[in-house]
């Protein structure tokens, strides 16, 4: 080992510790914006219960504009934004957000795909029962949609967990800047490997949980 | 009890073509019936249905519920008057992620209906569909037939006035349709709903409908009793949908038709064969409709009578005997539409 496996150790842990937070934080935050902007897409689309072309449109473009951006370019391009309101550019907390930036839009896609899954029909006889449009989204739509959304959670927090690795090359924390300033920057392949296994298991772990408790929710499959 | 004055729908379809699916239809729908609306697919029964409950806003027309206009009534008005009207689809539409119970006690629980309340009501509405035992059972766990019944329960559950099925038996099996449509005559009978039926088999029709509108591309070719929609067919709709096997019914006078319902004869015996040996007339089957469900025969049977007036009678006191219910008919001149 290229460094004394004491400091490895408490490297790496700083460094998970550093890319769960940023990540999970920054899921959250994503979806706390990313659910209701893609209920309103899908609601206001053609054949939606709220039907509303501009409204569709307007969304639609600013969620595609940002998606269309790459992420190191968002970035960097963020970074003014990032300093007015964490107050500097450099660390986790730093990284958090260009990544809600990047990740919210990406959600708000993913929770449309989950409640295009829905069944029409169902909707229809909600409607035809007299729920109101409010009704219709707390009621129906979300509830039926829950094990889709959480299979959408789980590809979300695995993706943005790769974006915070990114973060590493503009002086974010976590395991990527880890990966890029001992394997890249200083020829330490064997961390920069260690960091790359340790991404994969959070992955994997993140992957299987979340399928776990998808299937274990979803009451159209017995089980 | 409905009306619908004049409704109209159109579609846009992608090339900005115009398609009335739904066109001019005026129609009255009593208290207390079923009321019958069969067509083949395309003729825009589903679209009408749906202009009931304004799923569709009709582009023309009004639609009428206790005299009340419907299609005047602002958004919370009109949600308020869906609850009078229950509805029944060909695919169920339960909520996949909840039990019977919770599918049956939604539409209580979205007007404001405490949850204890809504629970009991559930739990009476699961008794007369006879599925006591499957309230916490998820839709997938059931059969189809089982999902209608709850589906059933579930458009009861704010006690409507009005009950709509839209091919409410289309996805299931003979047995399963019967004993689907028996539950729908006890509610009609016994809590007094009234029960508009969309269909495209005159099977459903015969079993429950008091009356019938016949429909294809989106216009009401003829309203009447079963009995004379299917004893004196006027529209050539009618004719193909009651002898789907024939283009139409001789033209031109006759002696008569007489239409014979099974309902649970023995299906083994050979009735049209010992009418004819007992009888000593000869009789030309028309059109026959019938099924064998666990030995009984169900289904409708159109014979021609012969001119000799004897015969007749003869062939109506064997069918007398034989306890085989017949309707009488069919001396008009038949048109074409």
């Amino acid at each position: 080992m290229s460094l004394p496996i004491d400091t490895l150790v408490e490297l790496l842990k700083g460094g998970l510790l550093e890319s769960l937070y940023m990540t999970i934080v920054s899921t959250i935050i994503a979806y706390i914006i990313g659910i209701p902007l893609g209920i309103i897409v899908f609601v206001t689309d053609t054949g939606g219960i709220l039907k509303n072309k501009p409204v569709n449109f307007i969304f639609g473009v600013i969620i595609n504009m940002i998606r269309s951006i790459p992420f190191l370019i968002l970035l960097v391009a963020m970074l003014p934004v990032t300093r007015a309101i964490v107050g500097t550019t450099i660390g986790s907390s730093a990284t958090i957000v260009p990544l809600v930036a990047a990740a919210a839009p990406f959600v708000a896609r993913m929770v449309e795909s989950s409640l295009k899954e829905v069944s029409p029909g169902v909707i229809e006889a909600a409607k035809a029962m007299g729920a109101s449009p409010i009704q219709i989204i707390t009621r129906v739509l979300l509830p039926e949609a829950k094990p889709s959304l959480t299979v959408g959670f789980t590809i979300a927090i695995s993706t943005i967990l790769g974006y915070s690795a990114m973060a590493g090359f503009v002086g974010g924390g976590g395991l990527g800047a880890i990966a890029i300033n001992y394997g890249y920057y200083r020829y330490k392949t064997d961390i920069m490997l260690i960091t790359v296994a340790l991404l994969i298991i959070i992955v994997q772990i993140f992957q299987t949980v979340g399928m776990f408790i998808a299937n274990k929710i979803d009451k159209r499959t017995n089980n | 009890m409905i009306k619908l004055e004049n409704v109209s729908k159109e579609f846009e379809t992608r090339g900005k073509k115009k398609i009335d699916a739904v066109n001019d239809v005026s129609l009255e729908i009593n208290t207390g019936e079923i009321f019958g609306i069969i067509g083949f697919s395309g003729a825009g029964k589903s679209t009408l249905v749906r202009c009931i409950n304004l799923l569709e806003q009709p582009t023309k027309g009004k639609v009428f519920l206790n005299d009340k206009e419907l299609t005047a009534a602002s958004a919370k008005e009109l949600r308020q008057e869906r609850r009078k009207i229950g509805m029944i689809f060909q695919q169920f539409n339960l909520l996949a992620q909840k039990t019977c119970i919770d599918n049956i006690t939604f539409p209580l629980i979205i007007s404001g209906v405490s949850k204890k309340e809504a629970k009991e009501r559930a739990k009476e509405l699961l008794k007369l569909v006879d599925l006591e035992d499957k309230a916490k059972a998820y839709p997938e766990q059931l059969s189809g037939g089982q999902k209608q019944r709850v589906a059933i329960a579930r458009a009861l559950a704010t006690k409507p006035e009005v009950l709509l099925c839209d091919e409410a038996t289309s996805a299931l099996d003979p047995i399963t349709t019967r004993s689907i449509l028996a539950l729908l005559k006890k509610i009609n009978e016994e809590l007094k709903v009234t029960i508009v039926v969309i269909t495209h088999e005159m099977r459903v029709v015969e079993q429950i409908c008091d009356r019938v509108a016949v429909m294809s591309e989106g216009v009401i070719k003829e309203v009447g009793t079963v009995k004379d929609i299917f004893l004196n067919p006027k529209s050539e709709t009618a004719r193909k949908l009651i002898l789907p096997e024939r283009d139409r019914i001789p033209n031109g006078k006759r002696a008569g038709i007489l239409r014979l319902a099974f309902d649970g004869q023995s299906s083994s015996e050979p009735i049209i064969s010992e009418l004819t040996l007992e009888s000593g007339a000869y009789v030309n089957i028309l059109g026959a409709n019938t099924e064998d469900i666990g030995g009984k025969a169900y289904g409708q049977m159109l014979i021609e009578l012969p001119a000799d007036n004897e015969a007749v009678k003869k062939i109506k006191a064997f069918l007398d005997k034989r306890q085989i219910h017949y309707e009488e008919g069919g001396n008009a001149d038949v048109t074409a539409d």
